[in-house]
């Protein structure tokens, strides 16, 4: 196109008038309020959709409860419409042992932040991987304490400038990240282990494809799923919103590494001739 | 231009973030030059959609409907000349 | 010897029972089918009988992998509708404090056990050793026997309150061996928990929501609002508070010029050494709290009105001794003979528990006072 300032617009005001089907509506079904005071560009909405569409496709809102732990996302915990139990910063791993252990047919899902899961909460995921509960925790990992204004947590990678690593995160005064994907794929109790981004489509399609294979793995009873979504968060990396998809490729990803680390259903199905 | 698909764009939801824009394969999204109440700029659509859902998947503020026609449109891209 | 759990609807002929064994006994008799512990002393054998006798009956006992898993399992057990209990000593649950607390604002219902360490956790169970405006229900048994009872009955107000309930025992009461029957306690149909999370009202438009910051969800218009919540939980604490009858055992209070006031183990040794007492002349009494929480105030007030002075007993450097200052509200004087007495280890066997040496420190208030 030549001059795209000429290109008449489509009007999107409103339903089309020709024949249509809808394929996607504004909000998920289950997400109840779509509004929401999260910041511009912000990834974890972006990953919960993506979540609770799994859910649905699987048809499993029915036996779903999730458990939240704290921080900006815990703005979701009381608008979806799945049974929600909130847990406190770090420990949803054990709070979602104690609802499978009672309700094995249940479908139990964690949604905590890095801050939450890998700072606060380091144990109580490692435990329930080594356990091997078969629930599926799921990681929104934007490197940062978002919530609270923008700390370091125990994924904030090297270089990355926060406001108790305001030079810049040093091995030698702050240590460095822990990749926790890649612990959690090391325990013989995890059966499936993921890393993926919500900073681009073929990223988020990426994502939504692990959120399916993490609950697939937990209906068939194999253990612990683990999937950790990269997510963008601009305002807690003191970058323009929309820099942030390249700076989360550029800084996180180079470090945070995507890929399906661990999924022992994928073994067993190659074993099957 | 084949037109497969249409989207309604809730305006006022949108925060401007341009994650639609890089995630549209037809890249038939762009960031208008308006902003709405809350000051943000948002995307305006062209001719050739094809109701692939990358907008709406991407999108933090659910600012997107996706339709796709039973029939695709041929969608003119020239504007009509008013002399 | 051990005793073998049955359905509620029978008893069991009496058994030689570890005090930890009929605590056990006593959750299965109750509907418990949730435990989660870690082993510390000297509440370690309730873990163990807990994960003898849970399976048995279709329950799950986990050995936590710390008591922060601990509380975390129990407070999930206990959002699906299932009677949950955990427990440690002062130590561990110094650990639980920031989970019991929120447990308790998301109106969950628990049963916590302390096996302490002497009497110094008072504080800690009556005030709550968390954040925040809440409160627990305490019970504080005497012995073994009385044990059986309080352990179901925590359950009962735990569930009918929604609300966790503590029950403060000790080294003594969980290593004491004595004859007990496992009698259960009918307490007529569980309340309706239509608060449980199962996973089914997902995709209704009205998924339940089990949370310490409310329960009001955006789609209702509404969203958290702490200050509406933390005021409706004040509200209902008042009412728990008021709705729960407080209760004490007391003896030979009419006439006396000395009251002992004691709780838990040392309440034995109080009641043992005042009737040693009496059938010297001697002319005193003893109140027991058996509820801590809410504390049995009138009880003491009325035997500080009749009595010349109150004594407390207790195994710690004086806690109860504040609520019993705060009920006599200067009726009477009140005198601290209780104190710290350990073995070497903490553990709470204590040297002043002994009849003698208990009716040493009363007869030398009675000189005193005279």
């Amino acid at each position: 196109m030549s001059d795209r300032s000429r290109i008449p617009l489509v009007p999107t005001g409103t339903p089309p008038s020709q024949p249509a089907r809808l394929v996607d509506d504004f909000t998920p079904s289950l997400v109840d309020v779509g509004a929401h005071h999260l910041c511009p560009g912000c990834g974890e909405p972006i990953a919960i959709r993506s979540l609770v569409e799994a859910i649905d496709e699987l048809a499993l809102a029915q036996r779903t409860i999730a458990v939240f732990g704290i921080g900006c996302y815990t703005a979701f915990s009381n608008n979806l419409d799945v049974e929600v139990l909130q847990a406190l910063h770090g420990r949803a791993p054990s709070v979602a042992t104690g609802v499978k252990r009672c309700l094995p047919d249940s479908v139990v899902v964690t949604v905590q932040g890095d801050g939450d899961m890998v700072s606060e909460g380091l144990q109580e995921v490692l435990h329930a991987a080594a356990r091997g509960e078969s629930i599926t925790c799921v990681m929104l990992n934007n490197g940062v304490f978002g919530e609270t204004g923008g700390h370091m947590t125990a994924t904030t990678v090297l270089g990355q400038r926060t406001k108790t690593s305001l030079d810049g995160r040093d091995p030698a005064t702050h240590g460095r990240p822990i990749l926790l994907a890649d612990l959690v794929a090391r325990l013989d109790g995890a059966g499936f282990v993921a890393r993926c981004a919500v900073n681009s489509a073929g990223e988020l399609a990426r994502t939504h494809r692990a959120l399916r294979r993490a609950l697939e793995t937990q209906l068939a009873g194999a253990e612990l799923s683990f999937v950790e979504i990269l997510t963008m968060c601009p305002t807690g990396w003191f970058v323009e919103t929309t820099e942030a998809p390249r700076y989360l490729a550029e800084n996180l990803g180079s470090v945070h590494r995507a890929g399906v680390l661990k999924d022992v259903l994928a073994e067993t199905d190659a074993a099957v001739p | 231009m084949l037109t497969r698909g249409t989207l309604v764009i809730d305006v006022e939801a949108c925060k401007g973030c341009e994650l639609c824009i890089d995630a549209c394969p037809p890249r038939v999204l762009t960031m208008g030059t308006d902003v709405n109440a809350r000051g943000y700029r948002f995307p305006v659509l062209a001719p050739g959609c094809t109701g692939c859902k990358a907008c709406s998947q991407i999108c933090p503020d659910f600012v997107f409907q996706v339709y796709k026609y039973e029939t695709p449109l041929e969608l003119s891209t020239r504007r009509e000349d008013p002399s | 010897m051990s005793a073998i759990a049955t359905p509620a609807t029978t008893s069991v002929p009496r058994h030689l029972l570890q005090g930890s064994e009929a605590i056990a006994d006593a959750m299965v008799v109750a509907g418990c089918r949730f435990f989660a512990g870690y082993p510390m002393t000297p509440f370690t054998e309730v873990l163990e009988e807990m994960a003898k006798k849970l399976p048995a009956v279709g329950g799950v006992c986990m050995n936590a992998e710390s008591e922060l898993e601990a509380i975390g399992m129990a407070w999930g057990a206990a959002a699906t509708g299932t009677p949950a209990a955990t427990g440690s000593t002062g130590q561990g649950l110094s650990l639980m404090q920031e989970s019991l607390s929120e447990i308790t604002l998301a109106r969950l219902p628990l049963v916590v056990l302390n096996m302490a360490r002497a009497q110094g956790d008072y504080w800690q169970a009556t005030r709550g050793g968390g954040h925040g405006d809440y409160r627990h229900l305490v019970l504080a048994p005497v012995d073994v026997t009385e044990a059986v009872e309080l352990v179901q009955r925590a359950f009962h107000l735990a569930e009918v309150w929604r609300n966790p309930v503590l029950v403060l025992g000790d080294y003594y009461l969980a290593h004491t061996a004595r004859a007990v029957d496992i009698t259960p306690v009918d307490y007529g149909p569980r309340p309706p928990r239509d608060w449980a999370l199962s996973g089914a009202t997902g995709g209704s438009g009205a998924a339940k929501l089990v949370s310490f910051l409310g329960s009001a969800k955006q789609g209702d218009g509404v969203g958290y609002d702490l200050a509406v919540h933390y005021a409706a939980c004040a509200d209902h604490t008042e009412a728990m508070l008021r709705g729960v009858p407080p209760e004490a055992e007391e003896g030979y209070v009419e006439d006396a010029d000395v009251v002992v006031v004691a709780f838990g183990t040392p309440g034995a040794y109080v009641r043992a050494a005042v009737r040693s007492l009496r059938a010297d002349g001697v002319r005193v009494g003893w109140v027991r709290p058996v509820t801590l929480v809410p504390f049995p105030s009138a009880v003491v007030a009325a035997a500080a009105r009749r009595a010349n002075v109150i004594a407390v007993f207790e195994n710690n450097a004086g806690q109860m001794l504040d609520d019993v200052r705060l009920a006599v509200l200067g009726e009477a004087p009140v005198e601290f003979i209780g104190g710290l007495s350990l073995d070497a280890s903490g553990f709470g066997i204590a040297p002043m528990l002994d009849v003698s040496e208990v009716r040493r420190r009363i007869l030398d208030v009675v000189e005193r006072r005279q």
